[in-house]
């Protein structure tokens, strides 16, 4: 029934639209010159009242219907079947029905449930029949409505203008509203799980083990919600990323501004935006196969005891991530900093290395710090790396050579298998994504004012 | 007498001179210089000799080339990719373009202004102090001090600054900035400053001033200037050399080529006809 709505809504807009411009083009002829808009603006301006509405309605339609349909039918239930049931088993209920209604048996259902099915059925095709009545009916009226307004000199470039920027304003705002139902939804069940959990505990504890029994048959530990050693492996992976990548991509942009040919550069910079591309997955099996391996027999052979999956392995792959985003950040910074700079230092007989580390560094570090902080924010949300490559213990330490865990890979062991949704075990993850979320907001608030701030001076 | 122009170029180009050379001794001399960007013939047998302790004005329409070759003197032209110089261009009679001459050491000698003032975005301090410290000319905070209140000094600009020698180079009024940097290269002490159309970025009031100053210059430094204003050029040089597409047409000093070109193009283009 949806499909055949909105199928009519297209006909009928395009049907409409060929009505106005006839319209148009009938006043064009009529009085030459002073029409107001062009014949085609009519056609949009009758298309838009005709369509844009119906769509509304329709959306609505399809929202509301199902719950309003639901009620009636537990309504329509015997009283046997309703009475002393509460909010989960009246769900279930409804859920039976709907999957005899949809042919899908499981046994033997009771005659009422076969019964309320038939009744279903019958209900949710009449509501179909009767939203494309509904919105047909809208149209015509639209459509009557919209023909009536059209003269020569009726202004439909601005009428259709306002409804464009109308849907322009919907559309953004649509973007918001999802934005901060995200944050909502976050907060909402962040909340829940500070009351299970006091707030300073999770802050300040040191202790996080969170596998806890959700039900009464399990075995686990009692659980334990301090965060910081799970903040401190994040901080330490993320540290190790970016003394890894900010060097190397800083200097890899100097020397494709300051001292590559034209030939070099037009290699250099697609094999870096290659590595750009390369799915963080990729970058999981890089880690966990090659560096891990490396890093350990190294560290053994020196004597020193690394861990199977220290944060050395995830910190280094994820600073290989991060390099071109460096790189590229500050190649835009370093080539923002005037010709006239460099000239200048080269003319009073700086060499290159003086002029790239006394001037152009120096007028473009704002623009290189607000690179590097997104940069970090990125290591610290990142997930796939450290999922497959760092550990899951969480363990107060500093040493890279250890194994640590991160927030985002807690997030993620926190929500596989079973999961209850009122337990403290599971609504650790989502304020561990809280806390995750406005450290990252943080960074590239800051970031992007730096950067901001160094652009004001030289455009 | 003393001869300042080759009497023909490679090129076959006809170079006259005119007038009287008021000093003897040559700071710059260019012999049958070519500049090609690329496939463009930018600057075809240019040869010049520029006599020491003078201004120098180049003059010519735009897109000559004046400032193409003014920029072959300090060798900038070494830092735009795909630019090739022949011909000899000697200084004190040392080629500067010699394999075994240090770029940067000839860039201390001869310095340079550009068009638009280009200071550091440091202190005015650390703008003066940038040059002497590369090179290593100071030993101690009190000789940084001495150079820099004595190169803002020279540039006619210690008065107005000396209170705020911390604040932003890049503050300053754009004359100041222009002024700024003729202190920041002559801080180096070279013998040689060019300077491209250093007044063009300027207002009158502001322009007055660096042509004043580069009349005080002269006492100590060879001056080379490009400069689009004819009054200029009379103003403030002893020397002028008038180019056209890429070739110099005639050179002289100030007061013959003003009053007496020999060459049409020059005096077409100095009485306005063109350019």
């Amino acid at each position: 029934m949806l499909g055949t709505a909105l199928l009519l809504i297209l006909g009928m807009s395009i049907v409409a639209f060929i009505v106005g411009r006839a319209s148009g083009r009938r006043f064009l002829r009529a009085s030459g010159s002073s029409i107001h808009s062009l014949p085609s603006y009519h056609g949009l301006f009758v298309a838009v009242w005709v369509g844009v509405p119906a769509l509304v309605l329709v959306l609505l339609w399809a929202a509301l219907s199902g719950t309003i349909v639901d009620s009636l039918l537990l309504a329509s239930l015997p009283d046997s079947m309703t009475t002393g049931v509460t909010g989960a088993g009246l769900d279930l209920v409804l859920s039976e029905i709907k999957n005899v209604a949809a042919g899908l048996l499981f046994g033997e259902p009771r005659p009422e449930i076969v019964e309320a099915a038939a009744r279903l059925n019958r209900w949710d095709a009449l509501a179909g029949w009767a939203m494309v009545v509904v919105v047909f009916a809208l149209m015509i009226v639209a459509f009557a409505v919209a023909r009536t307004r059209l003269a020569p000199r009726f202004r439909a470039r601005n009428a259709f203008e306002r409804w464009l920027s109308g849907l322009m304003i919907a559309a953004s705002v649509g973007a918001i509203l999802v934005t901060v139902g995200i944050v909502v939804s976050l907060l909402v069940e962040s909340l829940a799980f500070f009351r299970m959990v006091p707030i300073g505990e999770f802050l300040f504890g040191l202790n996080w083990e969170p596998q806890m029994p959700i039900r009464a048959d399990q075995v686990a530990g009692l659980g334990a919600f301090g965060a910081v050693p799970v903040f401190l492996g994040t901080i330490v992976i993320a540290t190790v990323a970016t003394l890894f990548a900010a060097p190397v991509g800083l200097f890899t942009a100097i020397y494709l501004v300051e001292y590559a040919s034209e030939r070099v550069r037009s290699v250099v910079k697609p094999v870096l935006e290659v590595l750009a591309g390369v799915p963080t997955i990729v970058y999981g099996f890089f880690a966990v196969l090659t560096v891990a391996p490396a890093i350990r027999s190294t560290g053994n052979s020196l004597g020193l005891a690394a861990s199977p999956n220290s944060a050395l392995a995830a910190g280094v792959v994820m600073g290989i991530m991060l390099i071109p985003f460096i790189s590229s950040l500050s190649d835009d910074a370093l080539r923002a900093v005037p010709r006239s700079l460099r000239d200048g230092s080269l003319a009073i007989g700086a060499t290159r290395a003086e002029t790239v580390r006394k001037v152009m560094l120096a007028a473009a570090l704002p623009g290189i710090m607000g690179g590097v902080l997104l940069a970090v924010s990125r290591a610290i949300g990142e997930t796939m790396i450290v999922v497959m490559a760092a550990g899951l213990i969480a363990t107060l330490t500093i040493n890279p050579l250890d194994s640590v865990t991160t927030v985002t890979v807690q997030i993620v062991t926190l929500l596989i298998g079973d999961t209850a949704f009122d337990s403290p075990k599971t609504l650790a993850a989502f304020a561990l994504g809280l806390v995750l979320f406005l450290t990252t907001l943080l960074l590239n608030v800051i970031a992007l004012r730096i950067v901001n701030r160094y652009r004001e001076k030289y455009d | 007498m003393e001869q300042l122009v080759a009497p023909t170029s490679k090129m076959g180009v006809d170079v006259r001179h005119t007038g009287e050379a008021g000093t003897t001794e040559i700071k710059v001399s260019a012999q049958n210089v070519d500049v090609f960007y690329g496939e463009k013939h930018a600057i075809k047998g240019v040869s010049v000799n520029v006599p020491a302790r003078s201004v120098m004005a180049f003059i010519g329409p735009s897109g000559c080339g004046k400032s193409t070759f003014l920029r072959c003197i300090n060798r900038m032209n070494d830092t735009i990719e795909g630019c090739k110089v022949t011909g000899n261009i000697r200084l004190d009679d040392r080629d500067i373009y010699d394999a075994n001459l240090d770029v940067v050491e000839l860039r201390a000698r001869v310095g340079m202004v550009f068009q638009k003032p280009n200071p550091f975005p440091k202190s005015i301090f650390e703008n003066v102090a940038y040059g002497p410290r590369i090179h290593g000319l100071v030993h101690g905070k009190a000789d940084l001090d001495a150079i820099v209140e004595q190169s803002l000094r020279k540039a006619a600009l210690w008065e107005e600054v000396k209170d705020r020698l911390k604040e932003p180079g890049t503050g300053l009024s754009g004359g100041q900035q222009q002024r700024l940097c003729i202190a920041r290269a002559i801080a180096v002490n070279p013998e040689v400053i060019l300077m491209d159309e250093p007044c063009s970025a300027l207002d009158p009031i502001a322009t007055a001033r660096v042509e004043e100053l580069i009349d005080e210059l002269r006492q100590n430094y060879t001056i080379i200037i490009v400069t689009h204003s004819m009054q200029q050029a009379a103003r403030v040089s002893q020397q002028t050399a008038f180019f056209h597409l890429g070739i110099l047409v005639e050179t002289g000093s100030t007061e013959f080529i003003f009053t007496n070109p020999h060459d049409q193009r020059t005096q077409d283009y100095i009485t306005g006809r063109f350019g």
